[in-house]
Protein backbone atom coordinates (compact mmCIF):
# COMPACT_ATOMS: atom_id res chain seq x y z
CA UNK A 1 0.00 0.00 0.00
CA UNK A 2 1.54 2.96 -0.95
CA UNK A 3 0.19 6.73 -2.04
CA UNK A 4 1.53 7.90 -5.54
CA UNK A 5 2.63 11.79 -6.10
CA UNK A 6 -0.66 12.25 -7.95
CA UNK A 7 -2.70 11.02 -5.09
CA UNK A 8 -0.83 13.72 -2.75
CA UNK A 9 -1.66 16.23 -5.27
CA UNK A 10 -5.39 15.95 -5.42
CA UNK A 11 -5.98 15.52 -1.34
CA UNK A 12 -3.50 18.77 -1.33
CA UNK A 13 -5.65 20.46 -3.63
CA UNK A 14 -9.00 19.18 -1.69
CA UNK A 15 -7.56 20.75 1.69
CA UNK A 16 -6.85 23.84 -0.88
CA UNK A 17 -2.92 23.50 -0.11
CA UNK A 18 -0.75 25.01 -2.58
CA UNK A 19 2.26 22.31 -2.81
CA UNK A 20 5.90 22.76 -4.25
CA UNK A 21 7.12 19.69 -6.29
CA UNK A 22 9.47 19.40 -3.39
CA UNK A 23 7.09 19.55 -0.84
CA UNK A 24 5.13 17.05 -2.49
CA UNK A 25 7.75 14.43 -2.85
CA UNK A 26 8.33 15.01 0.90
CA UNK A 27 4.74 14.86 2.15
CA UNK A 28 4.50 11.76 -0.47
CA UNK A 29 7.44 10.11 1.65
CA UNK A 30 5.52 11.10 5.27
CA UNK A 31 2.56 10.25 4.36
CA UNK A 32 3.76 6.59 3.03
CA UNK A 33 5.58 5.83 6.17
CA UNK A 34 1.90 6.85 8.16
CA UNK A 35 0.56 4.06 5.68
CA UNK A 36 3.24 1.61 6.53
CA UNK A 37 2.12 1.68 10.17
CA UNK A 38 -1.46 0.84 8.99
CA UNK A 39 -0.22 -1.74 6.87
CA UNK A 40 1.56 -3.45 10.24
CA UNK A 41 -1.32 -3.20 11.97
CA UNK A 42 -3.67 -4.72 9.59
CA UNK A 43 -1.41 -7.72 10.01
CA UNK A 44 -2.57 -8.35 13.29
CA UNK A 45 -5.00 -11.45 13.52
CA UNK A 46 -8.20 -9.39 14.92
CA UNK A 47 -10.44 -12.83 14.50
CA UNK A 48 -12.70 -12.35 17.25
CA UNK A 49 -12.64 -9.40 17.82
CA UNK A 50 -15.79 -7.07 17.86
CA UNK A 51 -15.87 -3.90 15.35
CA UNK A 52 -16.61 -0.78 17.57
CA UNK A 53 -17.85 2.47 15.82
CA UNK A 54 -15.99 4.07 18.11
CA UNK A 55 -12.63 4.15 20.11
CA UNK A 56 -14.32 5.91 23.44
CA UNK A 57 -15.87 3.48 25.36
CA UNK A 58 -19.28 5.64 26.14
CA UNK A 59 -22.91 6.24 25.01
CA UNK A 60 -25.60 9.06 25.30
CA UNK A 61 -23.65 12.09 26.14
CA UNK A 62 -26.32 15.11 25.33
CA UNK A 63 -26.57 18.66 26.07
CA UNK A 64 -29.76 19.92 27.15
CA UNK A 65 -31.15 22.52 24.99
CA UNK A 66 -30.93 25.86 26.65
CA UNK A 67 -29.32 28.33 24.41
CA UNK A 68 -26.18 30.35 26.48
CA UNK A 69 -24.90 33.52 25.84
CA UNK A 70 -22.67 33.53 22.50
CA UNK A 71 -19.60 35.64 22.10
CA UNK A 72 -19.73 39.19 22.03
CA UNK A 73 -18.86 39.83 18.20
CA UNK A 74 -15.56 41.81 18.77
CA UNK A 75 -13.95 38.87 20.21
CA UNK A 76 -15.46 36.25 17.73
CA UNK A 77 -13.82 38.73 15.06
CA UNK A 78 -10.62 38.73 16.71
CA UNK A 79 -8.36 36.73 15.13
CA UNK A 80 -9.31 37.21 11.89
CA UNK A 81 -7.17 38.84 9.13
CA UNK A 82 -9.69 40.86 7.55
CA UNK A 83 -13.21 41.92 8.93
CA UNK A 84 -16.06 44.54 7.38
CA UNK A 85 -19.42 45.45 8.69
CA UNK A 86 -19.30 42.35 11.08
CA UNK A 87 -18.44 40.08 8.63
CA UNK A 88 -14.97 37.67 8.34
CA UNK A 89 -13.76 38.57 5.16
CA UNK A 90 -11.73 35.97 3.17
CA UNK A 91 -10.46 36.30 -0.95
CA UNK A 92 -13.53 36.21 -3.40
CA UNK A 93 -15.58 32.45 -3.88
CA UNK A 94 -16.24 32.08 -7.85
CA UNK A 95 -19.89 30.28 -7.12
CA UNK A 96 -20.97 32.43 -10.31
CA UNK B 1 -39.30 15.03 -30.58
CA UNK B 2 -39.62 11.63 -28.86
CA UNK B 3 -41.22 11.84 -25.55
CA UNK B 4 -38.60 11.77 -22.35
CA UNK B 5 -39.82 10.83 -18.89
CA UNK B 6 -37.99 12.62 -16.30
CA UNK B 7 -37.32 10.78 -12.37
CA UNK B 8 -36.82 12.88 -9.32
CA UNK B 9 -34.91 11.85 -6.36
CA UNK B 10 -35.74 14.87 -3.28
CA UNK B 11 -33.29 16.07 -1.14
CA UNK B 12 -34.97 17.92 1.74
CA UNK B 13 -32.99 19.93 4.06
CA UNK B 14 -34.54 21.29 7.17
CA UNK B 15 -33.38 23.38 10.03
CA UNK B 16 -34.95 22.07 13.71
CA UNK B 17 -36.50 24.61 15.64
CA UNK B 18 -34.29 24.12 19.00
CA UNK B 19 -33.55 27.22 21.03
CA UNK B 20 -29.74 26.03 20.55
CA UNK B 21 -27.53 25.08 18.17
CA UNK B 22 -26.56 21.76 17.51
CA UNK B 23 -23.43 21.09 18.74
CA UNK B 24 -22.81 24.35 20.92
CA UNK B 25 -25.55 26.17 23.22
CA UNK B 26 -25.53 29.62 20.73
CA UNK B 27 -29.20 30.83 20.41
CA UNK B 28 -30.63 29.93 16.80
CA UNK B 29 -32.58 32.94 15.12
CA UNK B 30 -33.12 34.13 11.91
CA UNK B 31 -31.96 37.47 10.61
CA UNK B 32 -30.07 39.91 13.38
CA UNK B 33 -26.65 41.11 12.63
CA UNK B 34 -23.85 39.20 11.41
CA UNK B 35 -21.61 36.73 13.82
CA UNK B 36 -23.54 37.54 17.17
CA UNK B 37 -24.69 34.38 17.69
CA UNK B 38 -21.23 32.28 17.37
CA UNK B 39 -18.86 30.82 19.91
CA UNK B 40 -15.41 29.05 20.37
CA UNK B 41 -17.45 25.52 19.44
CA UNK B 42 -18.91 26.88 16.15
CA UNK B 43 -16.42 28.93 15.24
CA UNK B 44 -14.34 25.64 14.69
CA UNK B 45 -11.59 27.01 17.39
CA UNK B 46 -8.74 24.67 18.42
CA UNK B 47 -9.44 23.43 21.95
CA UNK B 48 -13.32 23.10 21.91
CA UNK B 49 -15.51 19.31 22.57
CA UNK B 50 -19.15 19.90 20.82
CA UNK B 51 -21.81 17.86 22.61
CA UNK B 52 -25.33 17.20 20.67
CA UNK B 53 -28.06 18.63 21.60
CA UNK B 54 -30.92 15.67 22.84
CA UNK B 55 -33.86 18.13 21.60
CA UNK B 56 -32.80 17.95 17.91
CA UNK B 57 -31.88 14.32 17.98
CA UNK B 58 -35.71 13.78 19.55
CA UNK B 59 -36.85 15.73 16.94
CA UNK B 60 -35.44 13.69 14.27
CA UNK B 61 -36.50 10.38 15.53
CA UNK B 62 -39.67 11.74 15.80
CA UNK B 63 -39.53 12.84 11.92
CA UNK B 64 -38.22 9.30 11.27
CA UNK B 65 -40.88 8.03 13.27
CA UNK B 66 -43.57 10.07 10.87
CA UNK B 67 -42.01 9.26 7.60
CA UNK B 68 -42.06 5.59 8.54
CA UNK B 69 -38.40 4.96 8.94
CA UNK B 70 -35.99 2.02 11.27
CA UNK B 71 -35.25 4.14 14.10
CA UNK B 72 -31.80 2.42 14.53
CA UNK B 73 -30.44 1.03 17.69
CA UNK B 74 -27.10 2.80 17.46
CA UNK B 75 -26.11 5.57 15.52
CA UNK B 76 -23.30 7.55 15.14
CA UNK B 77 -21.56 11.26 13.66
CA UNK B 78 -19.00 11.45 11.15
CA UNK B 79 -17.10 14.07 9.42
CA UNK B 80 -18.02 15.37 5.92
CA UNK B 81 -14.58 16.60 4.98
CA UNK B 82 -14.40 19.45 2.57
CA UNK B 83 -12.92 23.09 2.43
CA UNK B 84 -15.55 26.51 2.00
CA UNK B 85 -15.46 29.52 3.76
CA UNK B 86 -18.87 28.94 4.83
CA UNK B 87 -17.02 25.42 6.58
CA UNK B 88 -15.26 27.13 9.76
CA UNK B 89 -14.33 23.34 10.98
CA UNK B 90 -13.22 22.69 7.44
CA UNK B 91 -15.53 19.53 7.86
CA UNK B 92 -19.47 19.19 8.42
CA UNK B 93 -20.83 16.97 10.65
CA UNK B 94 -23.05 14.43 9.46
CA UNK B 95 -24.03 10.94 9.18
CA UNK B 96 -22.88 8.24 7.04
CA UNK B 97 -23.95 4.91 5.89
CA UNK B 98 -26.74 3.09 4.99
CA UNK B 99 -28.60 2.13 8.57
CA UNK B 100 -26.28 4.79 10.44
CA UNK B 101 -28.76 7.51 10.38
CA UNK B 102 -31.71 8.12 12.99
CA UNK B 103 -34.16 7.14 10.14
CA UNK B 104 -33.72 5.02 7.26
CA UNK B 105 -36.21 2.59 4.82
CA UNK B 106 -39.44 4.66 5.31
CA UNK B 107 -42.08 6.08 3.05
CA UNK B 108 -44.52 9.19 2.39
CA UNK B 109 -47.68 9.08 1.10
CA UNK B 110 -48.73 11.48 -1.51
CA UNK B 111 -52.22 12.31 -3.08
CA UNK B 112 -51.75 10.82 -6.37
CA UNK B 113 -54.18 11.46 -9.56
CA UNK B 114 -56.57 9.03 -9.46
CA UNK B 115 -57.66 9.98 -6.16
CA UNK B 116 -56.01 7.59 -4.07
CA UNK B 117 -52.60 8.03 -2.49
CA UNK B 118 -49.21 6.95 -3.96
CA UNK B 119 -46.04 5.82 -2.14
CA UNK B 120 -42.74 7.87 -2.18
CA UNK B 121 -40.11 5.75 -0.16
CA UNK B 122 -37.57 7.59 2.04
CA UNK B 123 -34.05 6.34 1.99
CA UNK B 124 -32.90 8.34 4.90
CA UNK B 125 -33.03 10.94 7.50
CA UNK B 126 -30.60 11.93 9.61
CA UNK B 127 -29.28 14.47 11.09
CA UNK B 128 -25.82 17.57 10.55
CA UNK B 129 -25.25 20.97 11.02
CA UNK B 130 -25.99 23.62 8.33
CA UNK B 131 -23.11 25.92 7.50
CA UNK B 132 -22.66 30.16 7.70
CA UNK B 133 -23.61 32.06 4.86
CA UNK B 134 -21.56 33.69 2.33
CA UNK B 135 -21.88 37.31 0.31
CA UNK B 136 -20.05 38.66 -1.72
CA UNK B 137 -19.10 42.07 -1.81
CA UNK B 138 -18.90 45.20 -3.80
CA UNK B 139 -15.27 45.64 -4.76
CA UNK B 140 -13.99 41.68 -4.51
CA UNK B 141 -13.98 39.77 -1.34
CA UNK B 142 -16.64 37.82 0.33
CA UNK B 143 -17.97 38.08 4.23
CA UNK B 144 -19.04 35.42 6.21
CA UNK B 145 -21.39 35.42 8.67
CA UNK B 146 -21.36 32.20 11.25
CA UNK B 147 -25.13 32.88 12.59
CA UNK B 148 -26.01 30.33 11.27
CA UNK B 149 -23.17 27.79 11.51
CA UNK B 150 -24.08 24.92 13.79
CA UNK B 151 -28.02 25.10 13.92
CA UNK B 152 -29.48 21.60 13.47
CA UNK B 153 -30.12 20.55 10.07
CA UNK B 154 -32.31 17.71 9.05
CA UNK B 155 -31.84 15.81 6.01
CA UNK B 156 -34.20 13.79 4.43
CA UNK B 157 -33.30 11.74 1.06
CA UNK B 158 -35.95 9.57 -1.29
CA UNK B 159 -34.63 6.34 -2.44
CA UNK B 160 -33.65 4.38 -5.69
CA UNK B 161 -35.49 4.02 -8.01
CA UNK B 162 -36.95 7.68 -7.82
CA UNK B 163 -41.11 7.42 -6.88
CA UNK B 164 -41.78 11.08 -7.74
CA UNK B 165 -42.08 11.12 -11.65
CA UNK B 166 -43.60 14.66 -12.49
CA UNK B 167 -43.32 17.98 -11.31
CA UNK B 168 -46.45 17.82 -10.09
CA UNK B 169 -45.31 15.01 -7.96
CA UNK B 170 -42.32 16.48 -6.42
CA UNK B 171 -44.18 19.69 -5.35
CA UNK B 172 -47.11 17.67 -3.70
CA UNK B 173 -44.48 15.39 -1.77
CA UNK B 174 -43.21 18.78 -0.64
CA UNK B 175 -45.72 20.24 -0.10
CA UNK B 176 -46.48 17.00 2.18
CA UNK B 177 -43.66 17.18 3.48
CA UNK B 178 -43.98 20.38 4.81
CA UNK B 179 -47.21 19.95 6.29
CA UNK B 180 -45.64 17.12 8.67
CA UNK B 181 -42.54 18.89 9.44
CA UNK B 182 -44.93 21.70 10.68
CA UNK B 183 -47.47 19.30 12.47
CA UNK B 184 -44.56 17.89 14.15
CA UNK B 185 -43.45 21.22 15.48
CA UNK B 186 -39.99 20.56 13.97
CA UNK B 187 -39.68 23.03 11.60
CA UNK B 188 -41.52 26.22 10.76
CA UNK B 189 -41.11 24.95 6.85
CA UNK B 190 -40.27 28.72 5.37
CA UNK B 191 -39.06 28.08 2.20
CA UNK B 192 -38.67 31.85 1.56
CA UNK B 193 -36.33 32.39 4.38
CA UNK B 194 -34.42 28.99 3.81
CA UNK B 195 -35.39 26.97 6.44
CA UNK B 196 -36.35 24.22 4.60
CA UNK B 197 -34.70 23.98 1.71
CA UNK B 198 -35.16 21.60 -1.65
CA UNK B 199 -32.97 20.03 -3.93
CA UNK B 200 -33.93 17.85 -6.37
CA UNK B 201 -31.71 15.24 -8.10
CA UNK B 202 -33.05 15.17 -12.21
CA UNK B 203 -32.53 12.67 -14.79
CA UNK B 204 -35.11 11.82 -18.12
CA UNK B 205 -34.72 9.37 -20.09
CA UNK B 206 -36.73 8.07 -23.18
CA UNK B 207 -40.37 7.19 -22.52
CA UNK B 208 -40.07 3.41 -22.26
CA UNK B 209 -36.27 3.25 -21.44
CA UNK B 210 -35.15 1.00 -18.28
CA UNK B 211 -31.97 2.97 -17.60
CA UNK B 212 -32.20 6.12 -15.59
CA UNK B 213 -30.54 8.82 -17.52
CA UNK B 214 -27.59 11.14 -15.61
CA UNK B 215 -28.73 13.42 -12.68
CA UNK B 216 -28.40 16.95 -12.10
CA UNK B 217 -29.00 18.70 -8.76
CA UNK B 218 -30.75 21.69 -8.94
CA UNK B 219 -30.32 24.49 -5.87
CA UNK B 220 -31.74 27.82 -4.86
CA UNK B 221 -35.39 26.85 -5.44
CA UNK B 222 -36.99 28.96 -2.47
CA UNK B 223 -40.76 28.37 -3.18
CA UNK B 224 -42.91 25.24 -4.53
CA UNK B 225 -43.83 26.93 -7.89
CA UNK B 226 -40.32 27.26 -8.40
CA UNK B 227 -39.79 23.64 -7.70
CA UNK B 228 -42.16 22.44 -10.13
CA UNK B 229 -40.98 24.95 -13.04
CA UNK B 230 -37.58 24.23 -12.37
CA UNK B 231 -38.37 20.35 -12.87
CA UNK B 232 -39.96 21.13 -15.62
CA UNK B 233 -37.39 23.23 -17.20
CA UNK B 234 -34.59 20.32 -16.52
CA UNK B 235 -36.78 17.98 -18.33
CA UNK B 236 -37.05 20.61 -21.42
CA UNK B 237 -33.32 21.24 -21.05
CA UNK B 238 -32.05 17.38 -20.75
CA UNK B 239 -34.62 16.18 -23.29
CA UNK B 240 -33.23 19.04 -25.87
CA UNK B 241 -29.51 18.32 -25.47
CA UNK B 242 -29.91 14.28 -25.63
CA UNK B 243 -31.83 15.20 -28.57
CA UNK B 244 -29.35 16.94 -30.30
CA UNK B 245 -26.71 14.61 -29.53
CA UNK B 246 -24.99 15.67 -26.61
CA UNK B 247 -24.56 14.33 -22.93
CA UNK B 248 -25.85 15.33 -19.51
CA UNK B 249 -23.15 16.08 -16.95
CA UNK B 250 -23.83 15.09 -13.40
CA UNK B 251 -23.59 18.55 -12.07
CA UNK B 252 -24.99 21.33 -9.41
CA UNK B 253 -27.26 23.78 -11.43
CA UNK B 254 -28.79 26.90 -9.80
CA UNK B 255 -32.12 27.94 -10.41
CA UNK B 256 -32.54 32.09 -11.47
CA UNK B 257 -36.08 33.19 -10.22
CA UNK B 258 -35.92 36.12 -12.73
CA UNK B 259 -34.97 34.63 -16.12
CA UNK B 260 -36.95 31.18 -15.10
CA UNK B 261 -34.09 29.10 -15.89
CA UNK B 262 -30.76 26.93 -14.47
CA UNK B 263 -27.02 27.52 -14.44
CA UNK B 264 -24.27 25.70 -14.26
CA UNK B 265 -23.16 26.23 -10.55
CA UNK B 266 -20.29 23.21 -9.98
CA UNK B 267 -19.28 19.94 -11.14
CA UNK B 268 -19.86 17.70 -8.49
CA UNK B 269 -17.00 16.54 -5.83
CA UNK B 270 -17.13 12.65 -5.92
CA UNK B 271 -18.18 11.09 -2.68
CA UNK B 272 -14.61 9.86 -1.78
CA UNK B 273 -13.23 13.34 -1.63
CA UNK B 274 -15.46 14.11 1.05
CA UNK B 275 -13.39 11.49 3.31
CA UNK B 276 -16.20 10.69 6.07
CA UNK B 277 -15.09 8.80 9.29
CA UNK B 278 -16.49 8.69 12.13
CA UNK B 279 -16.06 12.11 14.19
CA UNK B 280 -13.83 11.35 17.12
CA UNK B 281 -15.41 14.24 19.24
CA UNK B 282 -18.95 12.95 19.53
CA UNK B 283 -19.64 10.13 21.52
CA UNK B 284 -21.95 7.14 20.05
CA UNK B 285 -25.67 7.57 20.04
CA UNK B 286 -27.51 4.49 21.38
CA UNK B 287 -31.64 4.71 20.99
CA UNK B 288 -33.46 2.07 23.90
CA UNK B 289 -36.91 0.85 22.39
CA UNK B 290 -38.50 2.63 25.59
CA UNK B 291 -37.22 5.74 24.38
CA UNK B 292 -38.18 5.08 20.92
CA UNK B 293 -41.79 4.07 21.63
CA UNK B 294 -41.85 7.04 23.84
CA UNK B 295 -41.85 9.45 21.15
CA UNK B 296 -43.64 7.63 18.68
CA UNK B 297 -46.31 8.19 21.60
CA UNK B 298 -46.04 12.07 20.75
CA UNK B 299 -47.03 11.74 17.45
CA UNK B 300 -49.44 13.42 15.70
CA UNK B 301 -52.60 12.90 13.78
CA UNK B 302 -50.57 13.42 10.07
CA UNK B 303 -52.26 15.91 7.68
CA UNK B 304 -53.29 13.40 5.35
CA UNK B 305 -54.57 10.91 7.21
CA UNK B 306 -56.89 14.24 8.83
CA UNK B 307 -57.58 15.39 5.55
CA UNK B 308 -59.10 11.76 4.44
CA UNK B 309 -60.85 11.57 7.85
CA UNK B 310 -62.65 15.20 6.94
CA UNK B 311 -63.67 13.92 3.91
CA UNK B 312 -65.20 10.44 5.23
CA UNK B 313 -66.39 11.72 8.34
CA UNK B 314 -67.71 15.10 8.03
CA UNK B 315 -68.71 14.66 3.93
CA UNK B 316 -66.30 17.38 3.26
CA UNK B 317 -64.96 18.30 0.05
CA UNK B 318 -61.29 17.31 -1.22
CA UNK B 319 -60.51 21.10 -1.36
CA UNK B 320 -62.55 22.02 1.66
CA UNK B 321 -60.61 19.59 4.07
CA UNK B 322 -57.09 20.54 2.33
CA UNK B 323 -57.70 24.45 3.22
CA UNK B 324 -58.99 23.18 7.18
CA UNK B 325 -55.82 20.68 7.14
CA UNK B 326 -53.42 23.10 5.63
CA UNK B 327 -52.88 24.51 9.14
CA UNK B 328 -52.80 22.40 12.38
CA UNK B 329 -54.60 24.91 14.46
CA UNK B 330 -57.06 25.59 11.57
CA UNK B 331 -57.87 21.96 11.50
CA UNK B 332 -57.99 21.48 15.13
CA UNK B 333 -60.11 25.07 15.46
CA UNK B 334 -62.57 23.11 13.31
CA UNK B 335 -63.02 20.20 15.23
CA UNK B 336 -63.40 22.09 18.33
CA UNK B 337 -66.38 23.93 16.24
CA UNK B 338 -67.43 20.06 15.28
CA UNK B 339 -67.36 18.78 19.16
CA UNK B 340 -69.34 22.05 20.18
CA UNK B 341 -72.14 20.96 18.44
CA UNK B 342 -71.61 22.73 14.91
CA UNK B 343 -72.81 21.27 11.86
CA UNK B 344 -69.70 20.34 10.18
CA UNK B 345 -70.05 21.63 6.39
CA UNK B 346 -71.83 25.03 8.31
CA UNK B 347 -68.82 25.32 10.37
CA UNK B 348 -66.36 25.02 7.20
CA UNK B 349 -68.22 27.20 5.28
CA UNK B 350 -68.06 29.96 7.65
CA UNK B 351 -64.08 29.45 8.72
CA UNK B 352 -63.07 28.96 5.40
CA UNK B 353 -65.38 31.83 3.62
CA UNK B 354 -65.92 34.88 5.59
CA UNK B 355 -63.71 33.98 8.91
CA UNK B 356 -60.61 33.21 6.65
CA UNK B 357 -60.92 36.75 4.81
CA UNK B 358 -61.41 38.52 7.83
CA UNK B 359 -58.18 37.08 9.93
CA UNK B 360 -56.72 37.80 6.64
CA UNK B 361 -57.41 41.58 6.86
CA UNK B 362 -56.92 42.05 10.25
CA UNK B 363 -53.59 39.96 10.44
CA UNK B 364 -54.65 37.70 12.80
CA UNK B 365 -54.99 34.38 13.60
CA UNK B 366 -58.11 32.00 14.54
CA UNK B 367 -56.92 29.38 17.53
CA UNK B 368 -58.90 27.68 19.84
CA UNK B 369 -57.32 28.79 22.94
CA UNK B 370 -56.16 32.32 21.73
CA UNK B 371 -52.69 32.60 22.60
CA UNK B 372 -51.44 34.06 18.68
CA UNK B 373 -48.80 32.22 17.12
CA UNK B 374 -45.71 34.23 16.07
CA UNK B 375 -46.44 38.03 15.32
CA UNK B 376 -49.66 36.94 14.74
CA UNK B 377 -52.12 37.65 17.27
CA UNK B 378 -55.36 35.61 17.61
CA UNK B 379 -58.84 36.83 16.66
CA UNK B 380 -61.11 36.88 19.64
CA UNK B 381 -63.73 34.75 17.97
CA UNK B 382 -63.45 31.22 19.65
CA UNK B 383 -65.15 28.56 18.20
CA UNK B 384 -68.18 29.33 20.72
CA UNK B 385 -68.52 32.04 18.97
CA UNK B 386 -69.23 30.48 15.57
CA UNK B 387 -70.87 27.49 16.94
CA UNK B 388 -73.47 29.81 18.59
CA UNK B 389 -73.48 31.92 14.88
CA UNK B 390 -74.50 28.33 13.03
CA UNK B 391 -76.83 27.53 15.91
CA UNK B 392 -78.68 30.70 15.64
CA UNK B 393 -79.67 30.52 11.78
CA UNK B 394 -80.31 26.79 12.04
CA UNK B 395 -83.32 27.31 14.63
CA UNK B 396 -84.04 30.41 12.39
CA UNK B 397 -83.16 32.74 15.48
CA UNK B 398 -81.37 34.69 12.99
CA UNK B 399 -81.32 35.14 8.61
CA UNK B 400 -78.11 34.42 6.82
CA UNK B 401 -78.04 37.63 5.69
CA UNK B 402 -78.05 39.16 9.40
CA UNK B 403 -75.49 36.50 10.74
CA UNK B 404 -73.10 37.81 8.58
CA UNK B 405 -73.65 41.30 9.75
CA UNK B 406 -73.06 40.05 13.81
CA UNK B 407 -70.16 38.23 12.69
CA UNK B 408 -68.94 41.31 11.51
CA UNK B 409 -69.77 42.82 14.96
CA UNK B 410 -68.86 40.03 16.68
CA UNK B 411 -65.39 39.72 15.08
CA UNK B 412 -64.41 43.33 15.65
CA UNK B 413 -65.81 43.58 19.57
CA UNK B 414 -65.27 39.73 20.33
CA UNK B 415 -68.76 39.85 21.96
CA UNK B 416 -70.94 36.57 21.27
CA UNK B 417 -73.92 36.23 18.60
CA UNK B 418 -76.31 36.03 21.07
CA UNK B 419 -75.22 39.39 22.74
CA UNK B 420 -74.95 41.24 19.63
CA UNK B 421 -78.35 40.09 18.43
CA UNK B 422 -79.85 40.90 21.38
CA UNK B 423 -78.22 44.61 21.94
CA UNK B 424 -79.16 45.28 18.29
CA UNK B 425 -82.42 43.81 18.42
CA UNK B 426 -81.77 41.17 15.41
CA UNK B 427 -83.89 38.31 15.72
CA UNK B 428 -85.97 37.38 13.00
CA UNK B 429 -89.67 39.08 12.86
CA UNK B 430 -91.52 35.95 13.68
CA UNK B 431 -94.78 38.03 14.60
CA UNK B 432 -97.20 37.60 11.74
CA UNK B 433 -98.89 40.84 12.77
CA UNK B 434 -95.99 42.84 12.39
CA UNK B 435 -95.11 41.14 9.00
CA UNK B 436 -98.57 41.43 7.61
CA UNK B 437 -97.93 45.32 8.78
CA UNK B 438 -94.76 46.02 6.39
CA UNK B 439 -96.71 44.29 3.85
CA UNK B 440 -99.72 46.09 3.88
CA UNK B 441 -97.23 49.04 4.27
CA UNK B 442 -95.34 48.00 0.57
CA UNK B 443 -98.51 47.53 -1.01
CA UNK B 444 -99.92 50.78 -0.10
CA UNK B 445 -96.71 52.75 -1.57
CA UNK B 446 -96.44 50.23 -5.07
CA UNK B 447 -99.72 51.08 -6.82
CA UNK B 448 -98.51 50.37 -10.33
CA UNK B 449 -96.61 47.54 -9.37
CA UNK B 450 -99.63 45.94 -7.32
CA UNK B 451 -101.85 46.42 -10.58
CA UNK B 452 -99.68 45.00 -12.99
CA UNK B 453 -99.49 41.97 -10.43
CA UNK B 454 -102.87 41.63 -10.16
CA UNK B 455 -103.15 41.80 -14.00
CA UNK B 456 -100.48 38.73 -13.68
CA UNK B 457 -97.21 39.78 -14.00
CA UNK B 458 -96.14 37.10 -10.95
CA UNK B 459 -92.35 37.74 -11.39
CA UNK B 460 -92.84 41.41 -9.56
CA UNK B 461 -93.39 38.92 -5.90
CA UNK B 462 -89.17 39.39 -6.01
CA UNK B 463 -89.62 42.83 -5.90
CA UNK B 464 -92.43 43.11 -2.94
CA UNK B 465 -90.14 40.26 -1.05
CA UNK B 466 -87.33 42.98 -1.44
CA UNK B 467 -89.51 46.15 -0.29
CA UNK B 468 -90.43 44.04 2.48
CA UNK B 469 -87.11 42.61 3.44
CA UNK B 470 -85.24 46.36 3.41
CA UNK B 471 -88.18 47.45 5.63
CA UNK B 472 -87.67 44.98 8.22
CA UNK B 473 -83.60 45.77 7.80
CA UNK B 474 -83.15 41.92 7.07
CA UNK B 475 -84.96 40.50 9.97
CA UNK B 476 -87.82 39.26 8.57
CA UNK B 477 -88.04 35.52 7.05
CA UNK B 478 -88.47 35.64 3.52
CA UNK B 479 -90.60 32.99 3.13
CA UNK B 480 -93.11 33.77 5.92
CA UNK B 481 -92.82 37.27 3.59
CA UNK B 482 -93.51 35.65 0.71
CA UNK B 483 -96.54 34.26 1.93
CA UNK B 484 -97.97 37.36 3.37
CA UNK B 485 -97.37 39.08 0.16
CA UNK B 486 -99.25 36.54 -1.70
CA UNK B 487 -101.75 36.35 0.47
CA UNK B 488 -102.45 40.08 0.59
CA UNK B 489 -102.19 40.69 -3.07
CA UNK B 490 -104.82 37.87 -3.62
Amino acid sequence: MSISLDEVRHVANLARLQLSETELLSFQGQLNSLLGHFEDIQNLDVSGVAPKPHAVAMQNVFARDIAHQPLPREEALRNSADTKAGLFIVPTIIEE
Amino acid sequence: MPEYVVSVGMEVHAELMTESKMFCRCPVGFGGMPNTRTCPICLGLPGTLPVPNEAAVEMVIKTALALNCTVPTDSVFHRKNYYYPDLPKGFQVSQYGETNPIGYNGFLEIPAADGGTKRIKIRRVHLEEDTGKLMHLPGGGSGVDYNRAGVPLMEIVTDFPPDIESPDEAKEYMSQLRAILIYLGVCDGKLEQGSMRCEPNISVRLKGSETYGTKTELKNLNSFKSVQLGIEYELKRQSEVLEAGGTITQETRGWNEQTLSSYLMRVKESEADYRYFVCPDLIPMNFSEEKIEAIRATLPELPLAKLLRFENDFGLSNYDAGVLVSEQYWADYFEKCVELGADPKQACNWMNGDFARMLNEAGQVGLVDGEGIEDKPASQIRPQHLVELIGMIESGAITGKIAKSVFETCFATGKLPSTVVEEEGLTVISDTSAIDALVAEVIAGNPGQVLQYREGKESLIGFFVGQVMRKSEGRADPQSVQAALRDALK
